[in-house]
């Protein structure tokens, strides 16, 4: 009981056991899940794959559990990737050559300003205007998708500019380069949350925004720089989203990334509600859906039906997150302590 | 005097959207020849009947300050059902309609009921929805369906003549019909009554003793049932079944209804100003449609600078209603 009550209590458990769960399903029925192999210096398998996928989804994580922590919600990241991989394209430019049109350093600075504001503009409208934080947010998924096909003119633009590939193919000490982005902005995050009062202001807005505001904290302007700072992470992912495939897809780049990253932040155990935040658990929340995705890749199921296991995993989820769910299990036991 | 304003800021939202629609109109009628006609006017319904069928329901869940995401993947889950088992099972479309709405509400029931019995979230729960039916279409078939059956032609291809030679089409009908239904309900059913109240305040509704359990479930399922209905007429349109019909469909209803004066905190807004909704996005299309040099990429970004518009209208009015409410309701927020 005790153990069943601690467990209850601590939220990053539950997300590593649903990972830890399903690696323990690959270990038993899928062969050479674990295999890791060297070739030419880099390190690849399955466990590097699933890193390297999730880390688009990772960013745009880390941006959403601070804005989930405010208890709002951002479903534009998706389209502020589709954005910033075109911004980023355009100025790049589809040379055949591979002779960028703009150094790439400007061209990536650009994209993220352009994202950036794309979060400061959802920023004002929460924190300022007053609006919902699902219609805020609502108004730039609509357009930020029409925005980035007019930047692109609608057409997907194709890079051959070496260099940029870094951020999405390349390889450091063996790990990809993707990887290493994701950390940092992961360890800043955590050092500028958790080091400095910032996280425990997020939390406290969250919980209750007016409490916040008489206990002295700016709750506007805390609100603001969540959004902001999330269509910042949303521009780092789109630049990773962009080289990977080293072309922008206006239509396609970062299409459902919100709902697979809004899924990861509550995979990993930060309620919807608002409050207290959990950076760690989002990431593993990413990789608990990249792994699944590549689980059923493996067992050469249709990847679209991935989908329906998605859904049953948040069904899942929810129904141990939620306090009536709980209550009701705990009766069941209690019940059964007493007639024993 | 307070109640006069009152009742003219909850009705201005749709002013706005009207006069909004006219002004297009006219101002299409005077740039492009052959815009101005009873049939262009027709073609708005004709083309945007399953959209209008989505923001019916879509309307109920939000006055009742929900939100259902799935109805995108659900209109096109029914398409998958509908055309797998008419064309692969050969069954009657007589058997098949009924089958098709039946899952549609099922499903819908069964998202009210978690999140009414579990206190889960509508937005995260109708998010797993989305996946749950667009995954569910991939596994009735990956690849399109095309529908030969005759009856499903028969409503593709059928004209109702009205006015001289201006026709609507069965699914525009249809549309027509769920709006008339819709208006009914909500206006003048207890179940109409109840949502508003829980969207004005669902703890105020639980004191009164409203059936507010049961009200929010039947609410998704209506929303089901009305995805569902979409779907098939959805199959009108295309005759066929494609598992990414109604991609991003979800936003484009929630957006219509927003146009439309509903407000997002639940409580206010009318089908009525749903149907402008729906018949402003219409009209942006065809405008671009006629214009010709702009990319139909606009469509979108215009969609997104009205909802942008009418969000701070619904602003204005809500603090101008605060203040001539005057201080007692002042401490009344919702986040």
């Amino acid at each position: 009981m005790a153990l069943w009550r601690s467990l209850n209590r601590s939220k990053i458990v539950w997300p590593l056991i649903t990972l830890g769960a399903l690696l323990l399903f690959n270990l038993f029925f899928t062969p050479h899940f674990f295999r890791m192999e060297i070739i030419e210096g880099h390190l690849f398998g399955n466990l590097i794959d699933i890193l390297k996928n999730a880390a688009p989804i990772m960013l745009l994580a880390i941006g959403l559990t601070l804005v989930i922590a405010t208890h709002g919600i951002d479903i534009s990241v998706g389209s502020v990737v589709a954005i910033s991989a075109g911004v980023v394209a355009i100025l790049i430019g589809g040379d055949l050559a591979g002779h960028p049109k703009y150094p790439i350093a400007v061209a990536m600075i650009a994209a993220l300003l352009v994202s950036t504001a794309a979060g400061m503009w959802n920023g004002m409208l929460v924190s300022r205007v007053g609006m919902q934080p699902i219609i805020a947010t609502l108004i730039l998924f609509v357009a930020g998708r029409g925005i980035a096909m007019v930047f692109t003119n609608a057409m997907v633009i194709w890079l051959y500019a070496k260099p940029f590939a870094l951020l999405g193919q390349g390889y450091v000490l063996g790990l990809p380069f993707s990887i290493y982005i994701v950390a940092f902005v992961l360890l800043v995050t955590s050092i500028f949350t958790r080091k400095t009062a910032v996280g425990l202001f997020i939390e406290a807005v969250g919980i209750n925004p007016t409490a916040a505001r008489f206990s002295g904290i700016n709750a506007k302007n805390i609100v603001f720089w969540c959004y902001t700072f999330s269509g910042f992470c949303a521009g780092v992912s789109g630049l990773i989203v962009c080289s990977t495939i080293m072309s922008a897809d206006g239509n396609n780049a970062g299409n459902l990334f919100e709902l697979d990253a809004i899924l990861a932040v509550v995979l990993g155990g930060t309620s919807l509600s608002g409050g207290k935040f959990y950076l760690l658990g989002s990431m593993v929340g990413a990789l608990i859906i990249q792994t699944l995705t590549t689980t059923i890749y493996a067992f050469n199921v249709a990847p679209e039906i991935s989908q329906v296991v998605k859904a049953l995993v948040v069904y899942a989820v929810s129904l141990l997150q939620s306090e009536v769910f709980r209550s009701k299990i705990a009766g069941v036991f209690a019940r059964k302590e007493l007639s024993a | 005097m307070s109640r006069k304003l009152l009742v003219n800021s909850r009705n201005l939202p749709v002013l706005v959207t009207l006069g909004l629609f006219i002004l297009m109109f006219g101002l299409g009628s005077i740039a492009f020849t052959g815009f101005f006609s009873v049939q262009n006017f027709f073609n708005l319904f004709i083309d945007n009947a399953y959209l209008l069928i989505l923001a019916v329901g879509m309307t109920f869940v939000i006055i009742s300050g929900g939100i259902d995401l799935s109805v995108g993947s659900m209109l096109a889950l029914s398409t998958m059902i509908s055309s797998s088992l008419v064309e692969k099972s050969h069954l009657s479309p007589i058997i098949v309609i009924p089958v098709v709405l039946l899952v549609g509400t099922a499903l819908g029931v069964f998202m009210g009921y978690l999140i009414q019995t579990f206190a889960l979230p509508p937005f995260i729960i109708t998010l797993a929805g989305l996946y749950l039916a667009r995954g569910l279409c991939y596994v009735v078939s990956i690849d399109t369906i095309g529908i030969e059956d005759s009856f499903f032609k028969a409503a593709a291809h059928s004209q109702i003549a009205i006015i001289g030679k201006n026709f609507l089409s069965t699914s525009a009908v249809i549309a027509l019909v769920v709006v008339l239904i819709g208006v009914y309900v909500s206006r003048f059913t207890k179940f109409g009554r109840t949502v508003y109240a829980i969207g004005g305040s669902e703890q105020s509704a639980l004191l009164m003793g409203l059936p507010v359990a049961r009200t929010k479930i039947a609410i998704y399922a209506l929303s089901g049932f009305c995805s569902a209905l979409a779907g098939i007429v959805f199959t009108f349109y295309t005759l066929s079944g494609y598992a990414l019909d109604g991609k991003g469909m979800e936003l484009d209803a929630i957006a219509t209804v927003v146009i439309g004066g509903t407000l997002l905190t639940g409580g206010v807004g009318n089908i009525l100003g749903t149907v402008l909704g729906v018949l402003v996005y219409g009209i942006i299309q065809v405008l671009i449609v006629f214009q010709g040099t702009l990319n139909s990429w606009w469509t979108r970004i215009v969609i997104g600078f009205l909802v942008f518009v009418f969000c701070i209208l619904q602003r204005l009015f809500e603090s101008r209603k605060r203040r001539t409410a005057g201080p007692a309701s002042s401490g009344h927020s919702k986040t």
